[in-house]
């Protein structure tokens, strides 16, 4: 799949770490309005439709994961 | 007269909401007892086309089954035309089609010739495009034409066709399929006569009958939000553009359009809430207020006031047997692209030829079938994309509402951002993924490929006169047809193959090198065109057989 999934980022953790300090501060609603927005930016940047749509697929299955199991996360 | 409109056809809101003011002038035509009507049930006369439905799509079938020799009955329901303006936008490909039917100049002279579109978001203007940046095509990009004033001249043109034989107030009420024909039973202001035809093809709008008759489903995905469509006759300083909001200060948090036709009438497109109530919203009286919010003054009048939902949906097979759906009949999209006129008239140029042909015994059946794949494909893909642009207009979840917001947002800073705004994606031609074509065997870097349709170029003829490929198409005669970049050789091309050759020893010289560029061509290129003007072929060297082996293939032989 041509997705990466490698750890990418020498320093995972300021990556982490800049996605969440952009949101601190931000209503719920502020926040998913950043969030769509990154969404998009990072999309155009990637410009490989196949590889969005494994990020879709990707995502989508944790989304599935994180609801069926909730009770399960804090392991 | 076929009261569907073509655009805006889908699902527009009738009967208690209908149009309330069509005040242009409508052109009447006299029902005509025909010799036909005085036979009997059972010795019915026979016909070998017989269209149902004198709208654009019928009309301009019509000219060109008859243009190609064949003789045609064309019936209608009603006997005028001239009700509301409906479809305005006329794209480049269908005023080439119409160019070949002899009335694309009439067109242009009348309408209002466009190519750019800009979007505003608030009081802001975030993206400006132009359909139609190069010089060098005889055709603009597209006209704004009311359809009424289109449909007049088709009309003319029929007249000037005596192969054609118009019938009006004849509505088609039963529908009977054979094998080798199509019964069909005719109501007229003399009561009910008899037909036996070849082949039927129904061009009798969104809410066709025929349809019905043949038992097809018509499934597709009906969309909430609700639009007000006015014509306004003013006289204004707005440019010829197309212009689109999204949440204008006027209208704040939906979408609006402003678009000029001629006779300074202007069309304007107010999205409404899912849950207005149309015969409330479509009073002039409230109206005029809105629109007064739009322009700045109030110094208009009504020609038009319509409230519609709309629909995107497509009949499963375009083919029942030997009844043919064609336009709004066959496929129906949202109004935002102007895919719903034009895709209909792609429809007309499409089926043309390949009927004639079969009529003729040059083709087999087989071809027809080419119909419904090149035609269905093209409506999947003016569904997608006109189903993109509403649901862009009219997000339907909160989440859809916020990637919304974030493009129209990010527009303002970014390339990409402009690109995504959706105000509506406007027609361009399919390329067809079509058995009829032969794949490419050479190496292109551009041109058109198998199953699109023929750039337009400027080119000069050998007395030094300006002329259009797509001229020199038409005057090889709407068949196919070899479209050579000479290299000084003679070729040995098939008797049953028109030729169009340029180069500085040819007929026609390309002054510009427009042509050269807009096809890849070096010395030796050659193009095989089919009738309606889609490219079957391409060849970096011409040979007899390998002309033989396309035209074979483009016609259905083998």
């Amino acid at each position: 799949m041509p997705l990466s999934t490698a750890s990418n980022f020498a320093k995972p953790d300021d990556a982490f770490r800049l996605i969440v300090e952009a949101h601190r501060g931000l209503s719920d609603e502020q926040s998913a309005a950043l969030d769509a927005a990154l969404v998009l930016i990072l999309a155009n940047h990637i410009g490989d439709i196949a590889v969005l749509r494994d990020a879709v697929t990707l995502g989508k299955r944790r989304l599935a994961d994180n609801s069926s199991s909730h009770t399960a996360q804090a392991t | 007269m076929i009261f569907d409109p073509v655009f805006p056809a889908q699902g527009r809101i009738k009967g208690a909401y209908g149009s309330s003011m069509a005040q242009q002038t409508t052109t009447q035509f006299g029902y005509r007892r025909h010799p036909d009507q005085e036979r009997p049930a059972n010795n019915a006369a026979h016909h070998p086309v017989v269209i149902v439905g004198a709208g654009p799509v019928g009309l301009s079938l019509a000219i060109d089954l008859a243009q190609r020799g064949e003789r045609v009955v064309l019936l209608d329901d009603a006997d005028r035309i001239g009700e509301g303006s409906r479809a305005i936008c006329f794209s480049k490909r269908s005023l080439e089609f119409w160019d070949r039917l002899g009335v694309g100049q009439r067109m242009v002279d009348k309408g209002v010739v466009w190519s750019v579109g800009k979007i505003f978001h608030g009081d802001q203007q975030l993206y400006q495009f132009n359909l139609l940046p190069e010089d060098g095509h005889k055709m603009p990009a597209f006209i704004n034409l009311q359809q009424f004033y289109a449909e007049a001249y088709l009309v003319d043109r029929v007249q000037e066709l005596p192969a054609i034989d118009l019938r009006w107030r004849n509505k088609v009420t039963a529908l009977e399929r054979h094998n080798d024909h199509v019964a069909l039973t005719i109501e007229t202001p003399d009561g009910a006569y008899h037909l036996s035809a070849s082949y039927v093809v129904a061009c009798d709008g969104a809410r066709s009958s025929l349809r019905g008759m043949v038992g097809a489903d018509f499934q597709g995905q009906v969309f909430e939000d609700q639009f007000l469509i006015a014509d306004v006759k003013m006289t204004a300083e707005f440019p010829t553009e197309r212009w689109f909001w999204f949440d204008p200060p006027f209208h704040a948090g939906r979408s609006a359009l402003l678009h000029r036709q001629p006779d300074d009438v202007w069309r304007i497109d107010l999205q409404l809430s899912p849950d207005a109530d149309a015969t409330v919203e479509r009073r002039p009286e409230n109206v005029k207020p809105r629109i007064a919010r739009m322009l700045g003054h109030d110094q208009f009048d009504f020609e038009w006031i319509s409230i519609y939902k709309f629909q995107c949906r497509r009949m499963a097979r375009f083919i029942h047997d030997r009844v043919i759906f064609a336009g709004d009949s066959a496929h129906q999209v949202s109004p935002f692209g102007a895919r719903g006129a034009n895709s209909g008239l792609e429809d007309a140029e499409n089926l043309g030829w390949k009927l004639a042909r079969v009529l003729r015994g040059l083709s087999p059946e087989a071809l027809l079938e080419s119909y419904h794949i090149e035609r269905s494909l093209a409506a999947d893909e003016n569904i997608r994309e006109s189903t993109r642009s509403t649901d862009f207009m009219a997000p339907t979840t909160k989440q859809e509402a916020r990637l919304r917001q974030a493009v129209l947002t990010l527009a303002k800073d970014t390339d990409f951002g402009k690109r995504m705004i959706n105000g509506g994606r406007l027609s361009t031609p399919s390329i067809y993924e079509t058995p009829l074509s032969t794949p490419d065997a050479d190496a292109w870097s551009g041109g058109p490929r198998p199953g699109a349709s023929m750039p337009d170029a400027p080119l000069r003829t050998r007395a030094g006169a300006d002329t259009f490929l797509t001229e020199a198409f038409s005057a090889a005669g709407k068949t196919f047809t070899l479209l050579q970049f000479a290299n000084g050789q003679a070729s040995d091309i098939p008797d049953a193959v028109q030729s169009i050759r340029i180069g500085e020893d040819a007929d026609l010289i390309d002054a510009t090198g427009a042509a050269s560029t807009r096809y890849d061509a070096r010395p030796g290129t050659a193009y095989l065109l089919r009738p309606d003007g889609y490219v079957a072929a391409r060849f970096r060297h011409l040979s007899r057989a390998a002309v033989e082996a396309a035209l074979a293939r483009a016609s259905a032989a083998n």
